[in-house]
């Protein structure tokens, strides 16, 4: 099991991927949006979508985990 | 002189509007979001309106709240500040329809000066130089291609409305250029309602300097000499100055009197800056005009004396300029840092509670500050939360003022890039002047691998 975490604090603009989505290292999961800036949340591993921790909208703290891969 | 205006900006900008209107003993109006209630500048203000909203569509860009607001609090200006509604052609429209003024140019000359493409053009025919590129809108990819392929890569890629570096992406050959058309032009949709996009050369390791003008009513147009503002993350500026280490007498003289040149040709007034791009042979490029007061204009203000927030109530009112230019002159040095609630690493933005903030004192080190000590720093705007600007008679001894001042700059509970600015202004490069654009992917980066 993977945790993703977000590097910054901010919102959830957009997901991209959805649970159950394979994805590769690399691969953008959501975008987050803060002070004007949209910085996208990647894995750092090949893995699958088991768990999106966050809704478009929600806020993130730095190091909150945004989603979980297996 | 105007007996009441409304600021239509946030932070610090609105408390430096709100300080020279106590100068002159003019009322003034703030208007806040939700997260800004508890600003500074809120209960500096003599009168505050809340506009609702976090976001800054439903607060700081709602063009029909803040007029209503302007109506009922019975303001006969309305200062615009930087960024959010300041540029916008519509929003200076609407303001003088119902007879008040807006503290800028026209909103003819801003919309003008607000399509890249377009001031472009505007500045060829005024003779002012500007960057060989696309003398219009490039429609898709493959004009995009014919186009570089003339120009010679690297080109630079830019959407006609954008700003702060969205839609902008240097670009080396045909394949990077078909990824970056599509994806800039998608963002500078997204972003400005706007998706044309025109392609310029890309001028190598450049200096960033600009020049700030002044023009009444009547067309005398002034200029206060140059700001280099070469360092910058994100296309974003960091840390400015006045005057620039980099240009010599006689190119100062050659910008500013394109610069006045210019502003007359497009019938500018108020304050203004024009932008240019300055290549190791002192060769100029115009880059952008911005139709308002500069963020940085302070250092201006360090070395001129000129107040331009006084300056530009006094031409908004129709009042002449008290100067010519052969009266001007500069004295000494300024430079002034941008503190931003961001990695000092990474850049990201931080926001967060702070818990401190206590600011070094000193007959040279002047404030610029939009939060207090216990401000919530909030997601929705942008990370710039204070600036401090230090004086001296020489660059090398501002340089000192600014590093005391930095080092003694205490702001707790959030991050702030004061690590940066302070391995910027250390560093031998910057005290050489040797200031390029490229200075913190070249410098900064290059030792913290």
């Amino acid at each position: 099991m993977i945790e993703v975490k977000a590097n910054m604090a901010g919102s959830v603009w957009k997901i991209v991927v959805k649970e159950g989505e394979e994805v590769e290292d690399g691969q953008d999961l959501l975008i987050l949006e803060s002070m004007k800036m949209e910085i996208p949340i990647a894995t750092e591993d090949d893995g699958t979508v088991k768990e999106l921790k966050v809704q478009e909208g929600d806020f993130v703290n730095e190091g909150d985990v945004v989603a979980i891969l297996e | 002189m105007f007996n009441k205006i409304l600021i239509a900006n946030r932070g610090e900008i609105a408390s430096r509007i709100i300080r020279t209107c106590k100068k002159l003993g003019i009322q003034s109006v703030a208007v806040y979001s939700e997260p800004d209630a508890d600003s500074p500048f809120v209960s500096e203000a003599d009168e505050s309106y809340p506009l609702g909203g976090t976001r800054v569509h439903e607060s700081y860009l709602n063009i029909d709240k803040i007029l209503e607001i302007a109506k009922e609090a019975g303001v006969e200006a309305i200062h615009p500040g930087y960024g959010l509604l300041s540029e916008n052609g519509d929003f200076a429209n609407r303001i003088e329809q119902v007879g008040i003024t807006f503290i800028g140019p026209s909103p003819e000359v801003m919309s003008k000066m607000g399509s890249k493409v377009e001031a472009r053009q505007t500045m060829k025919d005024a003779g002012v130089p500007v960057i060989p590129g696309t003398e219009s809108a490039v429609a898709d990819v493959d004009e995009a291609k014919k186009a570089a392929e003339e120009i010679g890569y690297p080109v630079m890629l830019k959407a006609s409305s954008g700003g702060g570096g969205i839609g902008m992406q240097i670009v080396h050959d045909d394949e990077e250029l078909a990824k970056a058309f599509e994806s800039n032009s998608k963002r500078a949709q997204m972003f400005f309602g706007d998706g044309t996009m025109f392609l310029e050369k890309k001028i190598v390791d450049p200096h960033h300097v600009e020049i700030q003008v002044l023009a009444d009513q009547e067309g005398n147009t002034i200029h206060l000499f140059e700001r280099e503002c070469s360092i910058q993350r994100r296309h974003q500026k960091v840390v400015e100055e006045a005057p620039s280490p980099f240009i010599s007498e006689e190119t100062r003289n050659k910008m500013g009197n394109a610069a006045v040149k210019a502003a007359k040709a497009i019938g500018y007034k108020n304050a203004g800056t024009i932008e240019f791009l300055v290549d190791e042979g002192q060769n100029f490029y115009f880059l952008e005009m911005n139709t308002r007061l500069q963020v940085e204009h302070p250092v201006t203000e360090e070395i001129t004396g000129f107040d331009l927030v006084h300056e530009q109530l006094r031409i908004a009112n129709g009042d002449s300029l008290r100067y010519k230019q052969e009266e001007l002159t500069m004295h000494g040095h300024a430079i002034e840092v941008r503190v931003y609630a961001e990695d000092p690493k990474t850049f990201y933005p931080a926001p967060g509670q702070m818990t401190n903030l206590e600011l070094p004192q000193g007959d040279s080190i002047r404030h610029e500050v939009g939060v207090h000590k216990e401000s919530m720093v909030s997601p929705f705007y942008d990370p710039m939360i204070a600036k401090c600007i230090t004086w001296a008679e020489t660059r090398d001894e501002a340089i000192e003022n600014m590093i005391y001042a930095l080092e003694n700059y205490t702001i707790e509970g959030i991050k702030t890039n004061i690590p940066m600015l302070l391995d910027v202004l250390k560093h031998d490069a910057f005290k050489q002047g040797n200031t390029n654009t490229h200075f913190i992917q070249s410098y900064l980066k290059e030792e913290a691998k």
